[in-house]
């Protein structure tokens, strides 16, 4: 499948001269050759050929027509979408890369909620409100003061892993709960909760209608582009040095300190990473809705992230931005079942009703991944590709 | 360059190592052989820094090392292969390349999130070097190929190709022709003394091919039971009657 390509890349170093005035070392486009990469960083970059870059400018392009096309409720279910996308990204930084299972991401998410609901929230409220509102301040503290949590959580990866490391994540989720649904005076009390933050930036305030459309256009742009920061950071962080020492924990620990990987310091900064993606998911997720309630904030949360990782693709950032439109855009498909199958109620009083439906379907799409397709979405994305790539041969 | 003075590590009851003291001159080949359980991979966990002995001293460059943590040794300049391929099964060939240059990058985490400037100047910068070990061990064919699929004699020479790329400055090779056929031993008989000749870099070797070891090494140390028993060149210790009562056994034994 790579073997043209890499023998081409072989020829990197020296391949043809460069054309006058091209500096030798950036490497020159051969006509007629897309394919074949004449330095190292075109063989490294990341859309590194001619149909990456086609697909995913026709993507990003599709995302932006989006919000004057479609419905102002199906625009706020794909910027919540987005929004999970930051956070699947960010536990499959933990989880994927690195191999340090996490049940722990709906605490970080709490963290990134609630500093970034306090920086932003009204000072003379029934709750904490410091009153900047600018998201240039509480987007980052929400996202530090849930990496914090994350560096303090990350000593014990070091001691513990696998089973007994989900184990204690999900202890923080448990521990987490119980002190958010406490603490009236920050989180409103259950029940009750309190206005998320405000997005504001630069004088634009996303949650009402503004310059770039109503209320659901304006927050759906705005998630769509901090969606395609985060992911980008994530695909850079995992083609770094730090992303090749996070694999190298996963799939080798000693052998990965033998060569130089300092243990301790990388499942920390994995830990850091994957929470400051958490802390701004979180802060962000509520926006849309704008109300938020400290009993959100549970396992099956977390549950929901871990499931958009595992479906989505484990490792990988376009799987989990695939799993976590999915698993979002789901409850949305439910809905439509009492329509379909009569013997299903909408009524969350009346068993079988779509929410335990809902549930159920986590479950057993997870299952249903693991054992057939355990690279998840991504992986069948592949497996199609191969596909056209080859056909109409089968190999 | 490396000096192992009088080690002893015991596991509670078990004594893996018994007083065990050599010395690996710059640009020797030094080898250490011994029955199985003679506790030669043991000396290089305690080298490496996976072990931490209760007797005795590591030097190395000049350094006591002994217990010191592996990542901070492999900093200084000591690289290793191991009995069992211990790739990272995930990654390519290049990336598994790339990731023993680990100690050899400066830029930080969030460098690594923007991959611009620096970050990418010493990735290009990395890949080449990567490159050059590609060319080095013939790996041209696999670079692409996550480790996992490949042939067990590749795996080993892009272990052999991982060290290589932290640029050490001595080299432990953990039996780089166990479970090898006659083709591949002979390769990889050839990649060691090209290390040698071409990179001048110092090499422990450990390994139960006999031919190999009598053929490569400038001296060897025999263990057995974690002490040792003759230390010298390989002539010296084949000839050794402890030596080869260790292997074959002694008169008090065959009775």
């Amino acid at each position: 499948m790579t073997g043209p390509r890499t023998a081409e890349a072989a020829t990197g170093s020296q391949g043809p001269r460069p054309a006058p005035g091209v500096p030798a070392r950036r490497g020159k486009r051969v006509r007629r050759r897309p394919l074949l990469h004449t330095s190292y960083g075109q063989d490294m970059a990341l859309l590194d050929t001619p149909a990456k870059r086609r697909w995913t400018l026709a993507l990003l392009a599709v995302a932006l027509l989006l919000p004057y096309v479609l419905v102002d409720e199906m625009l706020s279910l794909l910027a919540t979408a987005y929004v999970a996308a930051i956070g699947a990204v960010g536990l499959n930084i933990v989880t994927g890369y690195a191999g340090q299972v996490s049940l722990g991401h709906a605490f970080f998410l709490a963290i990134g909620a609630y500093t970034a609901a306090a920086i932003s929230g009204d000072p003379d409220g029934r709750v904490i409100g410091l009153g900047v509102t600018s998201m240039l301040v509480w987007l980052p503290a929400a996202g530090l003061a849930a990496a914090l949590a994350g560096l303090l959580v990350a000593p014990l990866a070091v001691r513990l892993r696998g089973l007994y490391l989900a184990v204690v994540t999900l202890g923080l989720v448990f521990l987490g709960e119980h002190v958010f649904k406490e603490w009236d005076h920050l989180t409103g009390g259950p029940g009750v909760g309190r206005p998320a933050a405000v997005p504001e930036l630069f004088g634009v305030r996303f949650d009402q209608a503004g310059p770039l459309g109503s209320r659901e256009q304006q927050l759906y742009l705005l998630m769509l582009v901090l969606l395609a920061v985060f992911a980008l950071g994530a695909r850079n962080l995992a083609r770094s040095r730090v992303g090749r020492a996070f694999a190298a924990v996963r799939d080798r620990d000693i052998a990965a300190a033998v060569m130089g990987v300092d243990l301790a310091r990388y499942k920390a900064l994995a830990f850091a990473i994957s929470s400051f993606y958490a802390g701004c998911a979180g802060a962000l997720l509520y926006t849309v809705a704008g109300f938020f309630d400290p009993g959100s904030f549970n396992l099956l949360l977390s549950v929901q992230f871990i499931a958009m990782v595992l479906i989505g693709g484990v490792a990988t950032v376009s799987g989990a931005i695939a799993g976590a439109l999915f698993i979002t855009l789901l409850p949305r498909l439910t809905r439509e079942l009492p329509a379909l199958a009569p013997f299903i109620s909408g009524d969350i009083t009346r068993t079988p009703n779509v929410f335990q439906v809902e549930t159920v379907l986590y479950g057993l799409l997870i299952i249903v991944f693991l054992v057939f397709e355990p690279r998840g979405l991504f992986g069948i994305w592949v497996r199609i590709r191969n596909y056209w790539k080859s056909w109409p041969f089968s190999y | 360059m490396l000096a192992v003075e009088d080690v002893h590590l015991r596991f509670d009851g078990v004594t893996a190592i018994d007083g065990v003291s050599f010395e690996v001159g710059p640009a020797e080949l030094f080898a250490v052989i011994g029955p199985n359980g003679a506790g030669k991979t043991s000396v290089f966990n305690v080298i490496s820094g996976v072990y931490r002995p209760q007797r005795g001293r590591v030097r190395f460059l000049g350094e006591d090392i002994a217990g010191r943590r592996p990542h901070r040794i492999a900093a200084m300049g000591l690289a290793r292969t191991f009995q069992n391929v211990e790739l990272f099964h995930n990654l390519t060939v290049l990336d598994n390349l790339m990731l023993g240059r680990h100690c050899h990058f400066r830029y930080g985490a969030l460098a690594a999130l923007a991959w611009l400037g620096r970050a990418r100047r010493e990735e290009l910068a990395a890949r080449a070097r990567a490159e050059d070990i590609v060319d080095f061990l013939e790996l041209e064919a696999w670079r692409r190929h996550p480790v996992r699929l490949l042939p067990y004699g590749i795996q080993k020479r892009v272990e052999l190709g991982r060290a290589l790329a932290m640029e050490p400055r001595l080299l432990l090779l953990d039996e780089p022709v166990a479970g090898m056929n006659l083709e591949e031993t002979e390769d990889m008989a050839r990649f060691v003394l090209d290390v040698r000749d071409e990179l001048g870099v110092p090499m422990v070797l450990v390994d139960h091919d006999m031919g190999l070891v009598m053929d490569l090494a400038d001296r060897v140390l025999a263990l057995d039971f974690g002490r040792p028993v003759a230390c010298g060149t390989p002539e010296r210790v084949q000839g050794d009657p402890e030596v080869i009562r260790a292997y074959l056994g002694g008169e008090e034994d065959r009775s």
